[in-house]
C-alpha cells in the first residue's frame, strides 16, 4: 500500500497532474524543491475529508472528486473574453490587477509604480534566479493541505509592497478572471503594508460567460505593519457550477486597523478561510461576511483569529441567506495566547432559511490561555418573520418585494461596514443580482 | 355605483373555531363607521380579513370592494386598490429605514396601478410636509421603520402612511391602545384630516373615548362575531353607561 499517493474520489492520483503542470509552474531549484515538499505535504492526506476537523462540514472528496487539470495560459481569444468581463465590473476607480486563468495580464492590469506602491508578478519572481528568499513566497506559517496544493501548483499572482506613510488613492483590486472551462487556476498574490500605510484592497472573483465547472484555488497573504489600516472587500461571483477554495493569511502589526468583508454567492463549492494573526498591541479586527446561496451550492466561511498579543479587539460578523438547499458553513476559531491579556474577541452568525431543505453548520470555538479576556460567541437560525412580511404586503409591496426588503435589511448591517461609498454599491449590487435573480 | 365596502353574511374560522358568523356591513364613500364591541367579538378579525392577513379561512360570504371581489385579491392588491389596514400593533423592521419603506411601498403601489413612480425630490418634498403636519421629525424617518418608537410615534407612522398613499378605505385598529391623551389627539386630527367625501373609515375600538376624538357617522355593536345593534353616534355614549353585557345575550 503506497500512503503517499493523492486522494481524490476518483482514485486516481494528482501525481499525473502535478508531473504534467511541472514544466509550465515558474521557477527553477529552491522554488521545484519547495513545490515538491509543498505537494508531498498535501499528498499525505490528499483532498480533505469530513474526518479533517477543519474541513468536518466540507468534505472536498465528497463536494470537488477530483483536482482539474491546470488551466492553459490565456491565448488571445481568452484574452477578449476577459477584457469583456473586466469591462462589465461597476467597481469605480481602482488599479486593477488582471489575473486571467491564473496568469498576470499587464494588457488589462495597472502595473505603474509610484506614489509608494510597487507591483510585481509572482512568476517573475518566482523565475528570477538572482532573487535569494524567491522559494520562500510559497511558504507558509498555516498548516493546511489546500494552502500546500496552491503552493505547489501556483502559476502566478501579484506581489504588492506599499512603503511607510503611504496613503493609497485608489484602492487596489485584485480582478480573477475564468475564461475556461474544467480546469483549474492557482494564484497566489502576497502583499506588504508598511507602518502608517492606509490602503483598501479589492478582491474580485468573476468569469467570462462560457466558463463552467471550473476551480479558482487561490491564497493571498498579507503582513500588515504598525499604525496602519487596511480595508479589505471581497467579492466572490463566480459560476454556479464552479469551484473556489480560497485561503487568506493575515499578520497585522501593533495598533492598527484591519476591515474585511466578504460576499459570496458564486460557486457550486466553495471556502474562502482567513488565517489571522493579530500580532501587535492595541489592533483591531472586524469581519463581515455574506452568503447568499441557492440551488444546491455550498459555501463555507472559516476564521482562524489568533490575538498572540495583548490588548487587541476582534468582532466577528457572519450573515447567511440561504434558499432551496442550499449549505452554509460558518467556522470561527478564537485563539488567545497566554500573554495576550485584555484580549476583546466576538463573533455572531446569523442565518436566514428561506427554505425548510436549506442547512447552516455553525462551529465557533475558543481557546483561552490568558486571564483577564472578553470573548464570546452567538448564533441564530431563523426564518423571514410573517407579520414583517404581512405588514409589507399590506403597504402594497408585492410578495417577493417584501422577502427582498427584509432580506437586505438582514445583511444590511454587515453590508454598512465597507467604508468605501463606490465599494458598497459594489458589494450592494452583487446582493442585488441574488435577489433578482431569486425574484 | 356600488357601496365602497360591502361584506355580506361573512364567515370566517381559524383554525377550528368559527369566528365571524355571518357578519354584514355596508360603508359609503364619506361615511365614517365605529365598530365597537367587547374584547373577541370579532373586531380585529374583520379588520384583518379585510385586509388580507393570512391564516384566516373565509368560509361563506363575500366582500366586496367597490363591487370587486377583494377576497380574490392577494394583500398588495388590495393595498393598491385603496384599502388600508392601521395596525394595532405597527410592527418593528429593523434594517429597513422608514424612508426608504414609505418611497417603496408608495412605488409600488403606483406601479401597481399603472401609473408613474414618483421621483425622489418630489417623494422627499412630499413626506416632509405630511410629516411636518403630524409633528413626526425628520429623524424619525432615518431610522428603521418603527424601531424604538414610542407607541404613540407608531401610531403617528401609521397616520403619516395613510396621508401619503391616500386610500379610499381606512381600517383604523384599536388606534387608542397604548396612547395617552396627547398622543390620541395628535393621532385622531391626523385622522380626522383625513376625511373627505371620497373616503371612508371604519374606526375599531373597545372604548368610547377615541370616538369623542374621530365622530362616527354610524356605530356597529359587534358581539360574538355578528353585528347586534346599528345606530348614530349616540350609540357609543348608551355603551358607554350600560356596557356591553346585554349585547351578548343578545347574540346568544
Amino acid at each position: 500500500m503506497n500512503v503517499a499517493v493523492a486522494k481524490t474520489t476518483t482514485g486516481a492520483t494528482l501525481d499525473g497532474t502535478f508531473a504534467a503542470a511541472r514544466g509550465r509552474l515558474p521557477g527553477t531549484g529552491p522554488v521545484t524543491e519547495t513545490r515538491q515538499r509543498a505537494y508531498d505535504e498535501f499528498a499525505v492526506g490528499g483532498l480533505p475529508t469530513r474526518r479533517v476537523e477543519e474541513w468536518k462540514y466540507t468534505d472536498l472528496r465528497k463536494l470537488l472528486g477530483d483536482v482539474a487539470p491546470l488551466a492553459a495560459a490565456p491565448d488571445q481569444a481568452a484574452l477578449a473574453e476577459a477584457r469583456k468581463a473586466v469591462a462589465a465590473l461597476k467597481d469605480g476607480d481602482t488599479q486593477k490587477l488582471v489575473l486571467v486563468d491564473g496568469v498576470l495580464v499587464a494588457e488589462l492590469s495597472d502595473l505603474a509604480a509610484g506614489n509608494g506602491i510597487t507591483v510585481h508578478a509572482l512568476s517573475a519572481v518566482l523565475a528570477d534566479e538572482a532573487s535569494a528568499a524567491r522559494a520562500d513566497l510559497l511558504l507558509s506559517k498555516v498548516k493546511d493541505p489546500m494552502l500546500s496544493l496552491n503552493a505547489a501548483f501556483a502559476t502566478d499572482g501579484v506581489i504588492i509592497s506599499v512603503a511607510d506613510g503611504t496613503e493609497c488613492a485608489k484602492p487596489l483590486q485584485i480582478v480573477h478572471v475564468t475564461t475556461k472551462s474544467k480546469v483549474a487556476s492557482f494564484t497566489r498574490s502576497l502583499i506588504r503594508i508598511g507602518n502608517k500605510a492606509k490602503v483598501t484592497l479589492v478582491e474580485t472573483f468573476v468569469a467570462a460567460e462560457a466558463a463552467k465547472n471550473y476551480q479558482v484555488h487561490d491564497t493571498t497573504v498579507i503582513w500588515v505593519g504598525d499604525h496602519s489600516n487596511l480595508q479589505h472587500v471581497r467579492v466572490m461571483e463566480d459560476a454556479l457550477d464552479a469551484a473556489s477554495i480560497a485561503s487568506a493569511v493575515v499578520t497585522v502589526g501593533a495598533h492598527s486597523k484591519f476591515n474585511t468583508f466578504s460576499l459570496t454567492n458564486g460557486g457550486h463549492v466553495s471556502r474562502y478561510q482567513s488565517f489571522i494573526t493579530l500580532a501587535g498591541e492595541g489592533t483591531e479586527l472586524s469581519t463581515n461576511s455574506i452568503h447568499l446561496l441557492r440551488g444546491q451550492q455550498h459555501a463555507d466561511c472559516t476564521f482562524v483569529i489568533d490575538h498572540a498579543t495583548p490588548g487587541c479587539l476582534s468582532r466577528e460578523n457572519f450573515r447567511a441567506v440561504l434558499d432551496d438547499r442550499a449549505h452554509s458553513v460558518f467556522q470561527g476559531k478564537i485563539s488567545v495566547h497566554q500573554i495576550a491579556r485584555q484580549t476583546d474577541g466576538k463573533m455572531m452568525s446569523r442565518a436566514l432559511l428561506l427554505s425548510d431543505e436549506a442547512e447552516i453548520d455553525n462551529k465557533p470555538e475558543l481557546e483561552i490561555f490568558a486571564d483577564d479576556v472578553q470573548c464570546g460567541h452567538g448564533a441564530t437560525v431563523g426564518a423571514l418573520d410573517d407579520s414583517l412580511l404581512f405588514y409589507l404586503r399590506a403597504r402594497g409591496l408585492p410578495e417577493k418585494e417584501a422577502q427582498s426588503l427584509l432580506i437586505q435589511a438582514f445583511v444590511g448591517e454587515a453590508l454598512e461596514s465597507i467604508v468605501d461609498d463606490d465599494l458598497r454599491d459594489v458589494a450592494i449590487g452583487a446582493a442585488e443580482r441574488w435577489l433578482e435573480a431569486r425574484a | 355605483m356600488p357601496a365602497l365596502l360591502e361584506v355580506k353574511n361573512l364567515q370566517v374560522r381559524v383554525e377550528e373555531r368559527e369566528i365571524l358568523h355571518g357578519l354584514t356591513l355596508t360603508v359609503n364613500a364619506g361615511e365614517v363607521h365605529a365598530i365597537m364591541g367587547p374584547n373577541g367579538s370579532g373586531k380585529s378579525t374583520l379588520s384583518h380579513v379585510i385586509a388580507g392577513k393570512p391564516g384566516y379561512e373565509v368560509t361563506g360570504g363575500e366582500i366586496l370592494f367597490k363591487g370587486e371581489d377583494l377576497l380574490e385579491m392577494e394583500p398588495d392588491e388590495r393595498a393598491a386598490k385603496g384599502v388600508f389596514l392601521a395596525f394595532q400593533y405597527p410592527v418593528e423592521i429593523p434594517g429597513v429605514a422608514t424612508m426608504t419603506f414609505l418611497r417603496t411601498a408608495l412605488n409600488a403601489q403606483r406601479k401597481a396601478r399603472g401609473e408613474d413612480e414618483f421621483s425622489t425630490p418630489d417623494f422627499l418634498k412630499k413626506v416632509r410636509e405630511v410629516a411636518a403636519s403630524l409633528n413626526i421629525p425628520q429623524d424619525m424617518l432615518r431610522r428603521g421603520v418603527n424601531v424604538g418608537f414610542s407607541g404613540g410615534e407608531k401610531k403617528r407612522n401609521e397616520v403619516l402612511q395613510m396621508a401619503l398613499f391616500q386610500p379610499s378605505l381606512c381600517i383604523l385598529d384599536e388606534m387608542d391602545s397604548g396612547l395617552d391623551i396627547d398622543a390620541l389627539r395628535i393621532a385622531s386630527e391626523g385622522v380626522n384630516a383625513l376625511r373627505s367625501s371620497e373616503r371612508a373609515m371604519v374606526v375599531i375600538t373597545h372604548y368610547q373615548r377615541l370616538l369623542n376624538y374621530i365622530v362616527p357617522d354610524h356605530v356597529h355593536v359587534m358581539s360574538k362575531g355578528r353585528v347586534v345593534k346599528t345606530g348614530g353616534k349616540e350609540l357609543a355614549l348608551e355603551l358607554e353607561a350600560s356596557g356591553y353585557a346585554q349585547y351578548e345575550d343578545a347574540a346568544a
